[in-house]
């Protein structure tokens, strides 16, 4: 096992100067940059066994069929998966909730019933829901907060024996926070919904197992955890996959095509219609194995350790507001904060000036930023790489903020 | 860019004015303006009688440039009849795409003449050109009613 500390090495984006400063990524909850080893592992594929997996008997197509195929075995096992074939490549998580409401959500929802979601939902678990509500006539129910990010008591009791589909993220991606995951799925399996799990802000950060989650979809993307963008994972139980229609169609998810007829490939590959990203699954595999010489185990209390050592130091700041709870311990590598009368876009540049990368904005969470009034925020996040030097220059950056926008404090 | 080329005392000043931040007890056109990427999210009103916009002022919230920009952009358009008002709008979008370059030319910005830099930084245009392009939208819907 690696130590964590030395890993902040294998990025050669880090090297990189800003404004005459040591670049600082504080923005790994929008993507995670590569590791030399991920780099050299797809820059050997690309050099060595480059071709269109599935297709063709010559060699290339087979070793890019073997490295696609072995992505899927590695994912599966990552995430405990009962069966390979539970794994479907997707483009990102966003597309991975688009199958699901697509060839779920539209056939199994109909009027009269609910799907329930919190009001912290990232867009691509929101718009998607919205989108099948509209089509099908449903109603989409919305969980509610407190002011530090706790579902408010009696909430759940809006999964009742109408709720056919109970959605929710994981991991907040603005509040940083988990919702009662075991609990949740539990409510939903009592009242008969199906349990999607939206794991793009997990997965990277702690070890996930679908199988004692028992959720029934669970989908997260590889950009965020040292994988290339372009590559994500939808994972099912096996008996939904077999029941559900195709979404994409065309290549490679057939099995005979004739002119007025087609019947479909088997699952996984009924629903990886067109060139699959091998080379994107290529990174994921190696960015899993790479993630695997630390441990999810010590990446989780690394990061904890990390955002132990910062988030009191932001709080003590004055005018200075952090979203969500104000406990370390239920913050996993987020934290978003307002400054008091400058706009986060406004922070984000000046951070920027000192080399310190931080995302501004709404985070694909309108409907929270509306339901807290702070229609927009800036939000660290870090990874495996982010040290306490990081977090210091941050801290040191955002001491600048208010001065350079004329407050005298 | 510096951050003190960027935030300049006059950004900064009509940043911190609030004299167009409010409703208008009358107006004859409201036009919502927004950047999904980054949260800036405005609301203009113009009151506009026999072709000339009489009042405007604006709500919502917004970064600092996009603040600025719209307080600029005020300064210079209320008491100017509609063509007019298009046409300043224009000349400060042909300065942010660098099409009008001459300072001669962009001295009837006034004030706006300050974000003429802003079109070296791609991620804060959208913010400069929110408020010239939402009363771009209001003052069309104007010229519609006239026809």
């Amino acid at each position: 096992m690696r130590d964590i500390k030395e890993a902040y090495k294998d990025f050669p984006i880090l090297q990189r100067q800003h404004h005459g400063h040591r670049l600082v990524y504080l923005d790994s909850g929008a993507t995670t940059q590569m590791p030399q080893q991920v780099l050299d592992t797809v820059n050997d594929y690309i050099k060595h066994s480059n071709g269109n997996p599935h297709r063709g008997a010559h060699v290339l197509a087979i070793e890019a069929s073997k490295a696609y195929e072995g992505a899927r075995d590695t994912v599966q096992k990552f995430i405990n998966a009962a069966h390979r074939e539970e794994i479907v490549f997707t483009r990102n998580t966003t597309e991975s909730l688009n199958l699901i409401a697509n060839s779920y959500g539209m056939h199994h929802v109909k009027k009269g019933d609910k799907i329930v979601i919190t009001v912290a939902e990232h867009h691509a678990n929101l718009v998607t829901w919205q989108h099948v509500c509209q089509v099908t006539g449903a109603t989409l129910e919305y969980m509610y907060l407190d002011d530090y990010g706790h579902l408010l008591p009696g909430e759940m009791d809006k999964i009742d024996e109408h709720t056919k589909i109970l959605a929710f993220a994981h991991v907040s991606n603005v509040l940083g926070m988990s919702f009662p995951v075991e609990e949740l799925i539990k409510r939903g399996h009592a009242v008969g919904a199906t349990v999607v799990l939206d794991g793009a802000q997990s997965t990277p950060h702690q070890k996930i197992d679908v199988q004692a989650l028992d959720c029934d979809f669970f989908v997260f993307s590889g950009h965020k955890m040292c994988a290339s963008q372009g590559i994500g994972v939808m994972y099912a139980k096996r008996q939904f996959l077999e029941e559900m229609p195709p979404f994409l169609l065309g290549g490679d998810m057939i099995e005979y095509v004739q002119e007025q007829t087609t019947t479909f490939n088997e699952i996984p590959y009924k629903f990886e219609a067109g060139t699959p990203n091998a080379h994107g699954a290529v990174t994921l595999e190696a960015a899993i194995h790479y993630l695997e010489e630390f441990g999810m185990d010590q990446i989780q209390a690394y990061e904890h350790e990390l955002i132990s050592y910062v988030l009191p130091k932001i709080i003590a700041m004055p005018h200075v507001h952090v979203l969500g709870s104000h406990d370390p311990n239920e913050k996993h590598g987020v934290i978003a904060f307002t400054i008091d009368d400058v706009h986060p876009h406004d922070v984000a540049q000046i951070l920027d000036s000192y080399g310190v990368c931080c995302r501004s904005g709404h985070h694909c969470a309108q409907p929270l930023g509306a339901y807290y009034e702070v229609p927009a925020s800036c939000r660290l996040s870090m990874y495996v790489y982010t040290r306490k030097e990081d977090l210091d220059a941050f801290l040191e950056a955002l001491k600048h903020v208010r001065p350079t926008m004329g407050f005298n404090d | 860019m510096e951050m003190d080329q960027l935030y300049t005392e006059l950004i900064l000043e009509h940043n911190a004015d609030k004299t167009y931040k409010h409703k208008l007890a009358e107006a004859t056109t409201s036009e919502h303006g927004h950047n999904p990427s980054c949260g800036d999210d405005l609301t203009l009103e113009i009151d506009v009688k026999d072709g000339v916009i009489k009042d405007a002022a604006y709500t919502g919230s917004g970064c600092a440039i996009s603040q600025a920009s719209a307080s600029m952009m005020l300064d210079i358009i209320i008491g100017k009849p509609i063509k007019e008002a298009l046409r300043l709008v224009n000349l400060f979008l042909g300065m942010i795409k660098k099409e009008v370059t001459d300072d001669d030319k962009l001295e009837e910005l006034e004030d706006a003449i300050a974000l003429k830099n802003i079109s070296n930084m791609p991620a804060r245009v959208k913010c400069a050109v929110l408020a010239w392009h939402t009363l771009q939208e209001a003052l069309v819907k104007e010229e519609q009613k006239e026809q």
